[in-house]
C-alpha cells in the first residue's frame, strides 16, 4: 500500500520536473532569440514553472 | 541583484547566520535521548539503539522540531545534558470553555503537565500541540499514530505568531517611516527607502498593471505590497539563526491564501462569474460540464498557493538542516567541509527562493485579480 | 494528507489572519497610501515637465519658423523693389533717350524750316532788290532809250514779261 504511493508521487515529481526543465529550456530558447523580451519571458517562465511545481508538491503530500 | 555591489558584506552575513545554525544543530549532539521517549515507543518493539542511530534518532528529531511551531521561544541549549537552555517562554492562551492563560513555562519545555483552572494540559512531542489531559499527563494514540486527546482551541503567542509580529512590527516602522520621509523630503526617498521603493515601483508596474490592468490595480495594490514584503522578510526570518519556520507553517500561508482567495471572489465581476458558470464559446452540454471544473479551479489556485509556499520553506528547511546534521553525522575531515560547503551553497540559494517564493505568490495572487476585474470580452481568448 | 492538514494550528491561523488584514489597513494608511501618493506625483510632475519642455521646443520652432517666414518675406520685398527700381530707372533713361532724340529732331525740323522761311524771305528779299536795282538800271537805261514812245512801251513790257519768268 505505501509502496505505490511513494512511487507514484515519484513519479509525478519526474514527470514536474521534466515540464520544469522543458519550461526552461524554452525559456532560455525564447530568450536567446529575442533578448530584449527577456523580462516578460522570465515572468510567464517563473509562473508555469510554480503552477508545475505546485502539481509536484501536492503529490508528495498525497503520498 | 541589489546585493552585488556587496557581496562580501553580504556573504559576511550570510556566514554569520550560517554558523549560529551549526551551533544550533550542534545542540542536538548532547541532548538526552528520553527525551524523544514517546516516538520510540510508539514503534512497539523497544529496539535497543546503538548510539549512533541514537545521535540520528536526534538530529532527526530536531529537524521535525525545528519545523514545528513551539510555545517557547528556544535559542540554543547547552551543557553536557543540554540541560541550559536560552530563549524564553511565550504565554499560552487557551480556550477551553473558558479563557486559560498562564507561561509556557509551565511546562518545562514539554516535560511537565501544566495545570490552569482545574484543567491539565500537555504538550505533545509528536506535532508540538497543547492537548487536555488527566493529571497524569497521559496522551493516548490510536493505531495510526493519532491523538484522541480533546485539544483545547489555542490562541497562544506561540514563537510563529511571536515572529509574524515582529515582522509586522518591522514592516509597520519601516514602511510607514518611509511614508512620512516622503512628505518630508518632499517626494524623494531616503535612506533605506531609495531601496524599498524601486521594489515598490516594479510590483506596481510589472506585477500589478500588467496582470490586473491600469483601471482596477489601485484597489489591490495595498493587498500586494503587503504581502509581498510580508512573506519576504518571513522567509528571510526563516534563514536567521533564529530557528523559526514562519512561512513553513501551513496555518500562516493558509490564511494568506484564504485572504486572496476572499479577495478574488468578493471583488469579482460579472464576467469572471459569466465565466466559470456558463463559460462562453462552448457547446451548451460542455458548459454542465466545465462549470464544476472552473468552480473547484477557484478553490484549488488558492489552494496551491498555499501549498507552494509551505512546501517551498518547509523543503529548503529540510535540506538545509539536513545537510548542516550530515556535518555532524560525516564527522570526518573531508565530508564535514564538503556538507559545509553544500549547506553554504544552499543557504545562498535558499536567499533567492525566499524573494523567489514571494514574487510568485503576489504574482499568482495578481493574476487571480486580475481575472476577477476583467470586465471587456476576449473572444480571442476562448 | 490527513497528517499535514492536522498540523494546522487553527488559533494561529485566526490570529495569523487577523493580523495581516490589520497589518494591510495600518500599512494602507501610513505607508502605501503616502509612498504610492509621492511616487505617482514624481512621475507626474515628470510628465508635466517633459510635456512643457516639449511645447517650449515646439514654440521655438514655430517663433524660428516665423522668424524665417518673416525674413523671407523681407527679402523677397526688398528683391521685388529693386527690381522695380531698375525698372523704373530704365523706364526713366529710355524716356529720357525718346524725349531727347524727338525734341533733337523737333529742332533740326525747326532749324531747317527756319532756313526755308530765311531762304524764302532772303530770296524775296533778293528779288525786291534785283527788281529795284533792274528798275534803276531800266530807268536810267530808259531815259536813255525812252525817246522814241514805242520803243518805250515795247521795252516795258518785255522786261516786265522777263521778270516774271524769273
Amino acid at each position: 500500500m505505501e509502496i505505490p504511493r511513494i512511487v507514484g508521487a515519484g513519479l509525478v515529481v519526474i514527470g514536474a520536473g521534466i515540464g520544469i526543465g522543458r519550461i526552461g529550456g524554452s525559456a532560455m530558447d525564447a530568450i536567446a532569440r529575442q533578448p530584449e523580451a527577456t523580462g516578460k519571458i522570465q515572468t510567464a517562465m517563473l509562473i508555469a514553472a510554480a503552477l508545475i511545481e505546485g502539481i509536484g508538491f501536492a503529490a508528495i503530500f498525497a503520498s | 541583484m541589489v546585493f552585488s555591489k556587496k557581496p562580501f558584506e553580504y556573504l559576511f552575513v550570510v556566514l554569520v547566520a550560517f554558523f549560529s545554525l551549526t551551533s544550533n544543530a550542534n545542540s542536538t549532539n548532547t541532548i538526552e535521548v528520553t527525551k524523544k521517549g514517546n516516538t520510540v515507543e510508539n514503534n512497539s518493539e523497544m529496539k535497543v539503539l546503538s548510539k549512533d542511530e541514537k545521535k540520528d534518532e536526534e538530529r532527526k528529531e530536531f529537524i521535525q522540531h525545528h519545523l514545528l511551531d513551539s510555545h517557547d521561544f528556544h535559542i540554543f541549549s547547552y551543557g553536557k545534558n543540554a540541560e541550559h537552555n536560552v530563549g524564553f517562554p511565550l504565554p499560552v492562551i487557551l480556550w477551553d470553555n473558558g479563557l486559560h492563560v498562564f507561561s509556557s513555562s509551565k511546562f518545562e519545555h514539554g516535560e511537565k503537565v501544566a495545570e490552569d483552572g482545574g484543567n491539565y494540559y500537555k504538550i505533545s512531542h509528536h506535532d508540538g500541540k497543547i492537548y487536555k489531559t488527566d493529571s497524569n499527563g497521559k496522551i493516548t494514540e490510536n493505531t495510526k499514530g493519532k491523538i484522541q486527546n480533546e485539544k483545547p482551541l489555542d490562541f497562544s503567542i506561540t514563537k510563529s505568531f511571536f515572529m509574524i509580529f515582529i515582522v509586522s512590527v518591522l514592516m509597520f516602522l519601516l514602511f510607514a517611516g518611509l511614508g512620512k520621509s516622503y512628505k518630508k523630503n518632499g517626494s524623494i526617498a531616503k535612506g533605506v527607502g531609495r531601496f524599498f521603493e524601486p521594489i515598490i515601483i516594479y510590483i506596481r508596474d510589472e506585477i500589478a498593471i500588467p496582470n490586473i490592468g491600469e483601471a482596477h490595480y489601485r484597489k489591490y495594490m495595498s493587498f500586494l505590497l503587503t504581502i509581498f514584503f510580508f512573506i519576504w522578510f518571513s522567509n528571510i526570518f526563516g534563514l536567521t539563526p533564529l530557528g523559526v519556520n514562519i512561512t513553513g507553517n501551513l496555518a500562516i500561508t493558509g490564511a494568506l491564501a484564504l485572504m486572496t482567495y476572499f479577495i478574488t471572489t468578493f471583488t469579482a465581476k460579472k464576467y469572471y462569474w459569466k465565466h466559470i458558470f456558463w463559460m462562453p464559446g462552448v457547446p451548451v452540454l460542455m458548459k454542465f460540464v466545465l462549470a464544476p471544473i472552473e468552480l473547484l479551479g477557484t478553490i484549488i489556485k488558492p489552494f496551491s498557493l498555499m501549498i507552494r509556499l509551505y512546501a517551498n520553506m518547509l523543503a529548503g528547511h529540510v535540506v538545509l538542516m539536513s545537510l548542516i546534521a550530515l556535518m555532524y553525522k560525516a564527522d570526518s575531515v573531508v565530508g564535514s567541509p564538503l556538507a559545509f560547503l553544500l549547506s553554504f551553497v544552499l543557504t545562498l540559494l535558499e536567499v533567492l527562493v525566499a524573494l523567489l517564493q514571494a514574487y510568485i505568490f503576489t504574482m499568482l495572487a495578481a493574476l487571480y485579480f486580475g481575472a476577477a476585474s476583467e470586465e471587456h470580452h476576449h473572444e480571442e481568448a476562448h | 494528507m490527513e497528517e499535514l492538514f492536522g498540523h494546522i494550528s487553527l488559533g494561529l491561523f485566526i490570529l495569523q489572519t487577523i493580523l495581516f488584514i490589520a497589518l494591510i489597513f495600518l500599512l494602507k494608511k501610513f505607508a502605501w497610501k503616502p509612498i504610492l501618493d509621492a511616487v505617482n506625483e514624481r512621475e507626474q510632475g515628470i510628465k508635466d515637465a517633459l510635456k512643457s519642455a516639449e511645447n517650449a521646443k515646439k514654440e521655438m520652432q514655430n517663433l524660428k519658423s516665423d522668424n524665417e517666414k518673416l525674413l523671407a518675406d523681407a527679402r523677397a520685398e526688398r528683391d521685388a523693389m529693386l527690381k522695380e527700381a531698375r525698372e523704373i530707372k530704365e523706364k526713366m533713361i529710355n524716356d529720357a533717350k525718346a524725349e531727347a532724340t524727338a525734341a533733337g529732331e523737333k529742332m533740326i525740323e525747326q532749324a531747317k524750316a527756319a532756313i526755308e522761311s530765311e531762304k524764302n524771305a532772303a530770296m524775296a528779299d533778293l528779288k525786291m532788290q534785283v527788281s529795284s536795282l533792274s528798275l534803276e538800271i531800266a530807268e536810267k537805261v530808259l531815259r536813255d532809250e525812252l525817246s522814241n514812245k514805242d520803243s518805250q512801251t515795247k521795252l516795258v513790257e518785255k522786261m516786265v514779261d522777263d521778270a516774271k519768268l524769273n
